[in-house]
């Protein structure tokens, strides 16, 4: 698609909003293997290389697993360096993405949420990036076009943190946010740049003054302790992220939290869910709450590292909890968002009931009357007391 | 653990040549002996060991350096026929 933005104000599907912000920061290094549904975020890119709006290095290679090694080898170098995938593609960086973040480095990629085969599928679920939940990356993702393009510049920036260093996925959902066009802001290129900054690497390859060696074998004597390093750093990142954040907000005037807490004040059932269907959810709760029902919505826009006290403090006094899950862990016991929220809430004195429940695999569609369903359910049980199905798949 | 704390972020190795400071000979089972009555200097062992484990001084070889020694045996191989200055000893004898 032709970029013609050049006012504050334009019309953009996600990818190409993504790779503005991307254009906008100007990397280095971006290796590319397009894959869908991400593929327009590398297609633009490539244009603004080709075009010499960016000084950037494009790096065509022939995999993702290249894509990542790449990546990992030229931010060793001190590039800052971004790229973006889905699905498949992000399954095959796997085993790259645990060497990207034990080595610290501060890669940022866009990942378009898609599902993962077999059956083989192009459309949105969170199959991908929950599957790599545990792989040291942050987490950030996004309800809309406008907060996908904002999140690249909130990501770069807690990524980069001194006290962080860690690598950071921003998530988007595949084709319903990444080929839907929505209106949006954009930032100037000099507000880009005062807001990211410049970006020193520590210890690069390119030093042959200063050589040094990254990737060493670590055995019994201090792996672990590398380990702790790392784990520490995706604790201290949540204050990172939430500080960026603010500063966003007040820069640029939207304001942005960890977790997006939608008319929780008082609700009795709440519905937990990630990206772009909490939109939808949010427009049943406008509703319900004009019928007298009191519910509500929380979202989550940081799930790495893991906000358990924020969703705690948000989620404090909700009576039922349904916890919507685009992703399933396939340990019949509901999704990985389900299991980590009720792990979150287990502290407190008066805890909600939660279920699980997973939605739209593989793109199917989760209309308002699914949200509908599910909160007639969670209100049901409110005045039961009694939950019948603990976990279950909804829009089947 | 303070010690542990001032460990280089992401395992990098600040400086270069730190190899040489980290003893790997542990892990050897044959152990080189040279016959220096036999030896000819032609330093083909120094010029094959991939650990650089051969220690040569004033352009004669000494010895073994036996702190990165993984006894390979590629020296006793290499050692020329007619001279065979070189071989592997079973450590646990």
């Amino acid at each position: 698609m032709a970029v013609t933005a050049h006012t504050k104000k334009a019309a953009l599907t996600g990818n190409t909003a993504v790779a503005i912000a991307m254009k906008q920061i100007n990397p280095d290094v971006y290796p590319a293997y397009p894959i869908t549904p991400s593929t327009g975020i590398v297609e633009d890119f490539s244009g603004f290389v080709a075009d010499g709006s960016v000084d950037t290095e494009l790096i065509t290679v022939e995999s993702e697993h290249s894509a990542m090694s790449a990546c990992i080898g030229a931010s060793a170098a001190g590039a800052r360096v971004m790229t973006a995938t889905s699905s498949q593609g992000l399954a095959l960086m796997w085993e790259m993405l645990y060497i990207a973040s034990g080595m610290r480095l501060p890669i940022v990629i866009a990942d378009v949420n898609r599902a993962l085969s077999a059956p083989i599928n192009i459309h949105c679920d969170h199959s991908d990036s929950m599957g790599a939940r545990d792989a040291g990356w942050l987490q950030l993702y996004a309800e809309t076009v406008q907060e996908a393009y904002d999140n690249v510049f909130m990501a770069m920036r807690i990524a980069e943190n001194a006290k962080v260093m860690l690598p950071a996925m921003v998530c988007m959902d595949g084709f319903i946010t990444s080929h839907a066009i929505e209106n949006l802001d954009l930032l100037s290129d000099e507000e880009v740049r005062g807001f990211v900054g410049e970006y020193k690497g520590r210890n690069s390859l390119l030093d042959t003054d200063n050589p040094v060696t990254w990737g060493a074998m670590v055995l019994q004597d201090h792996y672990i302790t590398f380990k702790h390093q790392q784990s520490e750093a995706m604790t201290r990142a949540k204050g990172v992220a939430a500080g960026v954040m603010k500063e966003f907000g007040e820069k640029f005037g939207r304001p942005y939290g960890l977790i997006d807490a939608y008319r929780l004040e008082d609700a009795e059932a709440a519905i937990v869910i990630m990206n772009s269907a909490a939109g939808t959810t949010k427009v049943v709760v406008d509703d319900l709450r004009k019928q007298g029902k009191k519910v509500g919505v929380l979202r989550l826009r940081l799930f790495r590292p893991f906000p358990f006290k924020e969703i705690a403090d948000a989620l404090r006094g909700v009576k039922v909890v349904a916890v919507l899950d685009r992703a399933d862990s396939m340990n019949s016991f509901g999704g990985p968002l389900f299991n980590e929220l009720r792990s979150a809430l287990y502290d407190l004195d008066n805890r909600p009931k939660v279920m699980s429940r997973i939605y739209g695999l593989g793109g199917r569609d989760y209309k308002v009357k699914d949200a509908v369903e599910v909160f007639e359910e969670l209100l049901n049980i409110s005045k039961t007391g009694k939950i019948d199905t603990m976990t279950k798949y909804i829009t089947l | 653990m303070a010690e542990h704390k001032k460990l280089p972020e992401g395992g990098v190795i600040e400086k270069g040549g730190t190899a040489h400071g980290y003893s790997t000979g542990g892990w050897r089972k044959l152990r080189p002996v040279v016959d220096l009555g036999k030896c000819t200097n032609c330093m083909i062992c120094w010029v094959m060991c991939p650990d650089s484990a051969v220690i040569v001084q004033d352009g004669k070889m000494v010895g073994f350096d036996l702190e990165h020694c993984k006894g390979c045996g590629i020296c006793a191989v290499e050692c020329p026929d007619k001279v065979k200055a070189i071989k592997m000893n079973e450590e646990a004898d």
